[in-house]
């Protein structure tokens, strides 16, 4: 420890922490799913940066509009209570009162000044988002809205995948940090990207690119949706975002790269064979063989992730036998039509999609 | 002064018209004159009557879809079948009950209260009816039409809003989007005749003495109104024309894979769009501000900043469409330039809002039905206007967008601020309609229902979108926090629902037991009070002569009227 | 007191006309968003034909459309001096010159598609160009509608005084139509044909 340098040392504790606290984190698989769970969506919790500068300018406009609404309905419950018809009245009118140009005018100013101070942070918070240099280093994400789950591309590092976006945490310390940018595009319809406890949300629009980034500083596998209504499956077109240690990062970046193992019981090869011979391949892809569809998601390394579907159901034995027996059971509408596939050969083609990892 | 001559004369009467065909009073009698009646009363009964129809059968649809997400992964409707539910409850709430209803207040008041035999073009009036009828019953018969009910239905599954390309024929096959835009379309050309008409009623019709400036509240209000309909609707109309060449001709307007745009059908369709919630709202502000002097017993504070406000709103609100697209990458410019024009918006509503609490302030409010239905808009349009504020926050947007927050907002303005005007203009008219007085009791036992299953309903829905729940979701995991808030959303429903069955039996009671109201129940202002309850087919034996904004008034009080400080 | 009396002092504008600048009001609103279509779909075709390449100044038909503003003026004129003949003369010339305007598009059109190959579905330019010209052309249709109309009215002596600002209101029509055939002039003709 003696000889390394500052940095590293500071670096190795971040890592020997975060392994303490998050005990799940030392038995990590590189899918993630040892991570703590973010299911709870919240807003005001902010887990990364982009969303951090938001929740700050979302205060600040919750405090003004609350003090608005107190005391704006102090005054109406005052006038209710205070001005009610008394039964003793003698039933003569109240004095006929037109208006007060001095009342008016302040209520007028004073909605005035309250606005500018909202357009002035509203305008600076959008400004300090949108605009943001990113660093060099960044990651660089694409990911493809499809009817109904995301098809994730990793430029740089030549990796496709689906529904599970993985990335490296960053650092509060500049010099350290390590953002994502995601450019962000869409195969068919309109969806659009919300990992609320890690940025807005931001569209996915066909014949479009857009932008948006991520910068989180903690592990944990954050939960997202589709949040633009896409047709019928819109409700399981869910997003999960893996952010990993750096270390942990390179292990799953090397684990994607790495050759897939060739089948080897029966099972499995009697899976691949008829993996290769029915029409799965006309929308799978499988590393560089010649499944090279591109209408389903890539699967060349489908075990390593979490979830089937786009986040229907867990990736196990049972839901990915009855995902190849008949999609349409477990998420009807899908694209993925039922292939008709007798038990036995769902045995064997589930056999074999258990080695593409 | 104190002899000085009713401003309406009542004595006189017109000779019978002349009747042809059955006799009076059979059922087949009263099909031939609502089918063939130009008369605005009738045909503003019959608009509010068909949104009602609607509104109810909207309404279940909403039933349903709460139904479904009381428990995460609920398999009680098919995804499909509540993606339909919410496009229907959605687009029927819109265009077939707030539409009509709103149109239904403007065809019976206006020439009441503007002192008029009946609105400009009365058979242009018979027609946007019908149309708009006929654009209803097109819309619902999607259930059946094409290969629907049997063959699984074919109603619209877009919602309401129907963003491109979700509509081309790639991704919408069958007919159900084509019953969409044409009940769009059509609808669209009703609400435009209508408010054509309502403008030249204004414009034309008003009875002698009647300046720009003296014409109540209510009607300047519709005048905005009607502009805001003929400026706004014909981009909903261009849309539909176009996305039915996408369709049919095979036109590329929204296609995106023959060069189309998407966010194209977004500025089209919200260059209608948000106009239109103002469209909506505005008529409930023209309630609010006849009902809340009247029952504070004092005139509306600051008539002429109130006008300006609504001219400014109406004017700003042109200006704001794409703070519905926020998240669609626009540049920060654009996004900014929004997000500034919204929150002028803020601006003329506040005045709004503290005019009506100075007009309650010093008064002496009686909490009769229409009162208490205008303080719950206050409280509620209090809310929704500050939700609008937050969500005004591009930023703050980019989380809220799409929510489950922006459905508790818009519920909050529809129905908080919209629907709750409705119930106070339709007590507080029902007396002028139908002659009798509705029933208090009734009246109270809807309100206290309605108002806390409202509130139990879509208050949690708030906090469900700050949770991160998006809209239009036929079913959700367990464990993300929000079984908890649509719990309770869906309890909520199941309170408003006998509030509703409290109005609707208020509504046949008291027009069959209700005790006769006269002709001025409430001691009120306008010109509409001046004559019988209901108004014969002509509204004024003589046409009437005013002097100041408030009619009534100075004819009961000709020691102190009000022109002397006009 | 009696209807005439409030007559006297009390004067409001023509329902007619108010009814018909809404009506022109809502129709420009409707041509606006075809307008901004157009402009907005410009150069964005993804294949030919292109605007500058098949697009020729509608000279002839502009002017016709153009002179017929000026013809219905002049009957109007010779009807409230209730001179008949000039009247009918003069409307009749307005009927010819929009028909000629519209057979012109037509031609045009017959060129396009079967010349060009320019269809509807061809590409964003297509599809812009049909649906705003055709708009359009759709109102000037109704105009020769009403035009007709009115020019039956006179062959058969069925126009009374108190009938003149109806066709005052046909006129105003006729002039609106004009207008927008000037936008859409130079939006398609003009700047759209410029655009390299």
């Amino acid at each position: 420890m003696g000889n390394v340098k500052h940095q590293n040392c500071q670096g190795f504790l971040i890592v020997a922490l975060m392994t303490l606290f998050s005990p799940g984190a030392l038995f990590a698989d590189v899918s993630g799913a040892g991570y703590p769970m973010k299911r709870i969506t919240d807003i005001f919790d902010p887990q990364s940066l982009p969303a951090e500068m938001i929740m700050t300018t979302a205060m600040v406009v919750l405090w003004i509009t609350l003090g608005i609404f107190v005391v704006v309905t102090t005054l109406l419950v005052f006038i209710v209570i205070r001005f009610r018809r008394k039964p003793t009245d003698d039933g003569s009118e109240p004095p006929q009162i037109y208006g007060s140009t001095n009342i008016e005018l302040a209520w007028t100013v004073i909605p005035i000044l309250i606005t500018v101070v909202l357009i002035l942070v509203t305008s600076r918070t959008i400004g300090e988002i949108q605009n943001k240099a990113l660093p060099e280093n960044t990651l660089q994400i694409r990911l493809v809205g499809h009817q109904w789950w995301w098809e994730i591309h990793y430029p740089e590092l030549g990796i496709i995948t689906a529904n599970e976006i993985h990335v490296p945490m960053s650092d509060r310390d500049p010099a350290k940090a390590r953002p994502t940018h995601i450019e962000l595009q869409s195969a068919d319809v309109i969806h659009s990207f919300w990992v609320p406890q890690l940025a807005g949300k931001t569209d996915l629009v066909p014949n479009r690119t857009n932008r948006t980034w991520i910068e989180p500083f903690e592990t944990g596998v954050y939960f997202g949706n589709c949040a633009e209504y896409c047709g019928t499956q819109h409700a399981n077109m869910l997003l999960r975002v893996i952010v990993h240690t750096p270390e942990d990062f390179e292990r799953w970046v090397a684990a994607q790269k790495a050759p897939i193992p060739a089948p080897v019981t029966a099972a499995e090869i009697e899976g691949e064979k008829l993996f290769y011979s029915t029409s799965c391949i006309n929308c799978h892809k499988v590393g560089d063989s010649v499944a090279q569809g591109i209408f389903g998601p890539d699967l060349s390394k489908l075990m390593l992730r979490q979830t089937i579907g786009a986040g229907v159901a867990p990736l196990d034995d049972k839901h990915l036998w009855a995902w190849v027996k008949d999609p349409q059971e477990v998420k009807v509408g899908c694209l993925m039509p039922d292939m008709q596939l007798l038990d036995a050969e769902v045995d064997s083609i589930v056999a074999y999609l258990k080695t593409l990892k | 002064m104190a002899t000085e001559t009713p401003i309406v004369q009542k004595d006189y009467e017109f000779p019978a018209p002349q009747k042809v065909g059955h006799e009076k009073g059979s059922f087949t009698r009263i099909i031939q004159e609502l089918v063939f009646t130009v008369d605005h009363k009738k045909l503003g009964l019959m608009y509010i009557g068909a949104g009602l129809v609607f509104f109810v059968v909207a309404g279940l649809m909403a039933t349903m879809i709460r139904a479904q997400l009381f428990f995460p992964g609920n398999t009680f409707l098919e995804p499909d079948v509540f993606n339909r539910f919410f496009t229907m409850h959605g687009t029927a709430m819109v265009f077939l009950v707030g539409m009509p209803i709103i149109f239904g207040f403007a065809n019976y008041l206006v020439p009441l209260m503007i002192g008029a035999r009946d609105m400009a073009f009365p058979r242009l009036n018979a027609f946007g009816f019908w149309a708009f009828l006929f654009s209803g019953l097109l819309l619902y018969f999607s259930y059946l039409g094409g290969p629907g009910l049997y063959a699984a239905g074919s109603a619209p599954d877009v919602g309401w809003f129907a963003y491109s390309p979700l509509t081309s024929r790639a991704f919408s096959r069958g007919t159900s989007t084509d019953y969409w835009t044409l009940s769009l379309l059509l609808g669209g050309i009703a609400s435009i005749s209508t408010a054509l008409n309502i403008i030249v009623t204004i414009v034309c019709y008003r009875c002698k003495g009647m300046t720009l400036g003296r014409m109540p509240l209510f009607v300047w209000l519709y005048l905005v109104v009607g502009f805001l309909v003929i400026i706004a609707v014909p981009p909903l109309t261009a849309c539909q024309i176009m996305l039915m060449l996408d369709r049919y001709l095979g036109a590329a307007f929204f296609d995106t894979q023959a060069g189309g745009s998407a966010v194209l059908w977004q500025h089209f369709f919200w260059i209608f769009g948000h106009p239109e919630v103002y469209i909506l709202i505005l008529p409930g502000f023209a309630i609010a501000s006849e009902v809340i002097p009247v029952f504070s017993r004092k005139p509306i504070f600051g008539y002429p900043i109130m006008v300006a406000a609504t001219v400014m709103i109406a004017f700003l609100s042109l200006g704001v469409w794409a703070h519905h697209m926020f998240t669609v990458g626009m540049t920060s410019l654009g996004n900014t330039f929004f997000a500034i024009s919204t929150m002028l918006i803020a601006i003329p509503t506040g005045i709004k809002i503290f005019n009506w609490l100075g007009t309650m302030y010093g008064g002496k409010l009686r909490f009769e039905l229409p009162m208490l239905f205008c303080i719950g808009f206050l409280f509620q349009f209090l809310i929704a206007g500050l939700t609008g504020v937050i969500l005004a926050v591009a930023p703050f947007t980019w989380q809220l967008s799409d929510s489950y927050f922006v459905v508790a907002h818009f519920h909050y303005v529809l129905i908080g601020g919209l629907l709750y005007t409705i119930f106070a203009g339709i007590y507080y008219w029902y007396p002028k309609a139908f002659g009798k007085m509705p029933d208090k009791k009734l009246g109270l036992f809807h309100f206290w229902l309605f108002t806390i299953g409202f509130h139990l309903t879509f208050a949690p829905q708030h906090v469900s979108g700050l949770l991160g729940m998006p809209r239009r979701i036929f079913t959700y995991e367990a464990g993300r926090g929000w079984e908890i808030w649509n719990q309770l959303s869906t309890i909520g429903v199941l309170i408003q629902i006998p509030g509703i069955l409290f109005f609707v039996i208020n509504l046949i009671y008291s027009y069959r037991k209700g005790r006769p109201a006269g002709d001025d129940p409430w001691d009120a202002w306008t010109l509409e009070w001046a004559t019988t309850s209901p108004p014969a087919d002509y509204n004024f034996a003589t046409l009437p002569e005013v002097k100041s904004r408030r009619p009534l008034w100075d004819l009961k009080h000709p020691d102190d009227p009000d022109w002397k400080y006009e | 007191m009696s209807t005439a009396e409030i007559t006297d002092d009390w004067k409001l504008p023509s329902p007619r006309k108010v009814g018909l600048a809404c009506l022109i009001l809502t129709e420009s609103a409707l041509f606006t968003i075809f307008v901004v279509a157009y402009l907005f779909y410009m150069g964005k075709s993804l294949n030919g034909p292109l605007p500058q390449d098949v697009l020729e100044f509608p000279w002839l038909g502009s002017i016709a459309l153009f002179g017929s503003s000026f013809t219905v003026v002049m009957g109007e004129r010779f009807l409230v001096r209730g001179h008949k003949r000039g009247f009918l003369l003069w409307w009749g010339l307005t009927i010819a010159l929009g028909a000629f305007f519209v057979y012109f598009t037509a031609n045009e059109w017959w060129h396009l598609i079967t010349k060009e190959g320019l269809m509807i579905n061809t590409n964003v330019f297509g599809t812009t160009f049909y649906s705003l010209v055709g708009l359009h052309a759709s109102h000037v249709l109704v105009g020769l509608v009403l035009l007709s109309i009115v020019f039956v009215a006179g062959l058969k002596d069925r126009i009374p005084a108190h009938h003149h600002e109806h066709i005052e209101m046909v006129s105003w029509y006729w002039h609106f139509v004009d207008a927008i055939w000037i936008v859409v002039l130079t939006v398609v003709y003009i700047i759209s044909v410029r655009d390299p």
